[in-house]
């Protein structure tokens, strides 16, 4: 008697549907297009198959900037979580403090990535930069444009100041949300700072933190502008980092097909990634139901 | 267990307070007996919690001392007071089990394990939590997470108090008497000093041998059920215990006489000296003889309660509340008189004593 399937529906989701595929499907499919062939120019183009892929997954390059890629996001995931947990902890919980720190703790998220770059540039420059020369004054022979491991401590310690805020920021709410008699049962209870932590403080942190954890990953991983102003993935390859090494291959040395296929097995990648992080975060949380 | 000594107690939130409206508690000078079962009674936000919070050392009181038997212990932090506090909403550690939960405060004052183990499987099957024991905390819903925190207060066998602030607040009515119960019967059975923070006077009355009333931060009566029943000191009293409360009414005294409008009734004695204050008379409910006899009265309205009947009338325009058996008749011309016996004077709120002259 009534009418169940109406086609007319459809309507409604193509809005979406459009902007979905002009912002995201399209652009990807012309991506997918040019990994699967060889070009000479001229828009001439030939058919090869997976055959990008296979020198993409073979090359020792692309091994090589992947795993700088992964230590890099190691690295920073290890320093930037447990310290911005520390500083969280150590906030005023309440006061005119809290509005002072929240702002100066905001400050670096809100400069710009090339900015950044172009700070830490001059700020550790060994002959000019304050750091530069304050680090060589200590009798520490230190040059990022020409030492590996100076070029490795600057990026690293530039994302670790322009990110650990963002950790911060979400640890203390976390930290906001628990309520008082917490605290006051575990003092009845007799509990050592440390079990209040382990106990109380993190189990109610833990939801914001996997959040934390995976916008770091995300981020640190697609990572471009701020070493490529800062180091330009020197010296030598050493912070080549896989979205430096992709610009290289597609815009330096128009290998238009290697690019398109890192670019795939790059998204995938980071898909992946994000599909763990979700599924694991969403089957954690089920349970408490 | 201990003796616990409020000695003027007062304390503001603020930090310079300079009128007695910015003390959350104006003054306290109590003592609660080892051994008793007290209930603080009164309205949300008299202080009741404040009050509690001093006691375990969570809140430290802007002026005067708390003592546990001789010991000062005012500037003891709470872990040092072995005070055993139960929450209103339930707090339990998501993380660990049932049995970890209820094992947690013995553990942290290192009991050996096999103690632990005694008194936590004692506790759990007092709170019929047997089948839970191995279970996470986070997944239970919150009848059983406010049973983990009851628990958890109950777990210590050698606390100086166990405090009550309001735990039965988010169980339902049925498992509440249940457990009230069990906490009566605790008592009974191993003596501790209890102190039951509530604004329900069923809950106050059925668990305290001693019942403390609270009103905007003043004790205002310290006694039992009976006494606060019979002779409440503070007309709060009369009217926030009881069900309807004590009907006030506003008169005049001269002697053993006292005004109401162009009533006059007879005093059982005579008041002391009582200035320019504001005098009521003070009468419950179910000592108001409805009847041929006294002073006349138009009914306003009649509730029928079951075995009794509140039948509210108009005296001199102050509205009375008489509570009657079910089967007496209400008369025609009804007139109304008091049981000298039970009959208050209060002046400014406060009970005055009237004395029985020869």
């Amino acid at each position: 008697m009534t009418k169940t399937w109406n086609n007319k529906a459809w309507f409604m989701v193509l809005p979406v549907l459009l902007l979905v595929a002009f912002n995201a499907v399209i652009p990807l499919m012309t991506v997918v297009n040019y990994s699967v062939q060889e070009t000479f120019g001229n828009n001439l183009f030939f058919f090869e198959g997976v055959r990008w892929y296979e020198e993409v997954l073979a090359s020792s390059r692309f091994h090589a900037a992947l795993g700088r890629q992964f230590l890099f996001t190691f690295i920073i995931l290890a320093i930037e979580i447990p310290l911005g947990v520390a500083v969280a902890l150590a906030m005023p919980r309440s006061g005119p403090w809290v509005s002072v720190c929240l702002v100066f703790m905001a400050l670096p998220l809100l400069v710009p990535w090339n900015v950044v770059g172009a700070m830490w540039n001059i700020f550790a420059l060994p002959d000019i930069g304050l750091l530069g020369r304050s680090i060589n004054a200590l009798g520490i022979d230190y040059n990022f444009t020409q030492q590996p491991l100076s070029a490795w401590f600057t990026v690293v310690l530039m994302d670790v100041w322009h990110w650990t805020s963002l950790v911060v920021l979400l640890a203390y709410a976390g930290l906001r949300s628990i309520p008082d008699a917490y605290y006051q049962a575990a003092k009845i209870d007799g509990a050592s700072r440390l079990a209040v932590f382990r106990y109380i403080q993190l189990p109610k942190m833990s939801r914001v933190l996997t959040i934390a954890v995976l916008l770091r990953f995300i981020d640190s991983f697609m990572i471009y502008t701020e070493p490529f102003v800062l180091t330009g993935g020197g010296p030598g390859n050493a912070t080549t980092f896989l979205s430096i090494d992709l610009v290289k291959a597609a815009l330096g040395e128009f290998n238009l097909g290697i690019a398109a296929a890192m670019s795939i097995i790059y998204f995938l990648m980071t898909l992946l990634v994000c599909w763990v992080f979700y599924t694991a975060m969403t089957n954690y949380y089920d349970g408490e139901r | 267990m201990a003796r616990i000594k409020l000695k003027d107690i007062r304390h503001a939130y603020t930090a310079n307070p300079a009128s007695d409206a910015d003390y959350a508690l104006k003054r306290v000078d109590h003592v609660f007996e080892d051994g008793g079962a007290y209930a603080l009674l009164g309205p949300s936000g008299c202080g009741k919690t404040t009050l509690l919070n001093i006691i375990s050392g969570l809140l430290r009181p802007s002026e005067g001392a708390i003592l546990f038997d001789s010991q000062d212990v005012t500037d003891l932090a709470t872990e040092e007071r072995n005070i055993a506090q139960v929450f209103q909403f339930p707090v339990v550690y998501d993380t660990m089990t049932v049995y970890d939960n209820l094992a947690f405060p013995l553990r942290n004052r290192g009991v050996p394990e096999d103690e632990v183990a005694r008194r936590v499987r004692e506790v759990i099957a007092m709170l019929g939590l047997e089948g839970q024991a191995r279970r996470r905390a986070r997944g239970l819903t919150s009848d059983e997470k406010q049973k983990i925190s009851l628990g958890r207060g109950l777990v210590r066998a050698d606390v100086n108090a166990i405090l009550f602030d309001e735990p039965l607040t988010v169980i339902d009515p049925h498992l509440k008497w249940q457990l009230r119960t069990q906490l009566k019967e605790l008592h009974h059975r191993f003596g501790h000093t209890m102190v039951y923070v509530t604004h329900d006077q069923t809950e106050a009355l059925t668990f305290a041998d001693t019942v403390v009333v609270m009103y905007e931060g003043e004790v205002v009566q310290f006694g039992t059920p009976e006494e606060l029943f019979e002779r409440p000191s503070h007309t709060f009293v009369g009217y926030f215990i009881g069900s309807p409360g004590m009907n006030l009414l506003p008169a005049r005294v001269e002697g053993r006489t006292a005004h109401l409008g162009s009533q006059t009734i007879e005093l059982p004695g005579a008041p002391g000296a009582l200035g320019a204050k504001r005098l009521e008379l003070g009468i419950r409910p179910e000592f108001v003889r409805l009847g041929r006899e006294g002073m006349p009265v138009s009914i306003r309205k009649v509730e029928d309660i079951g075995r009794k009947k509140i039948v509210h009338v108009e005296l001199e325009g102050e509205n009375i509340a008489a509570v009657i058996d079910e089967d007496l008749e209400v008369p025609a011309e009804p007139r109304v008189s008091f049981d000298p016996a039970h009959l208050s004077l209060y002046a400014d709120s406060w009970r005055v004593e009237m004395e029985a002259r020869p």
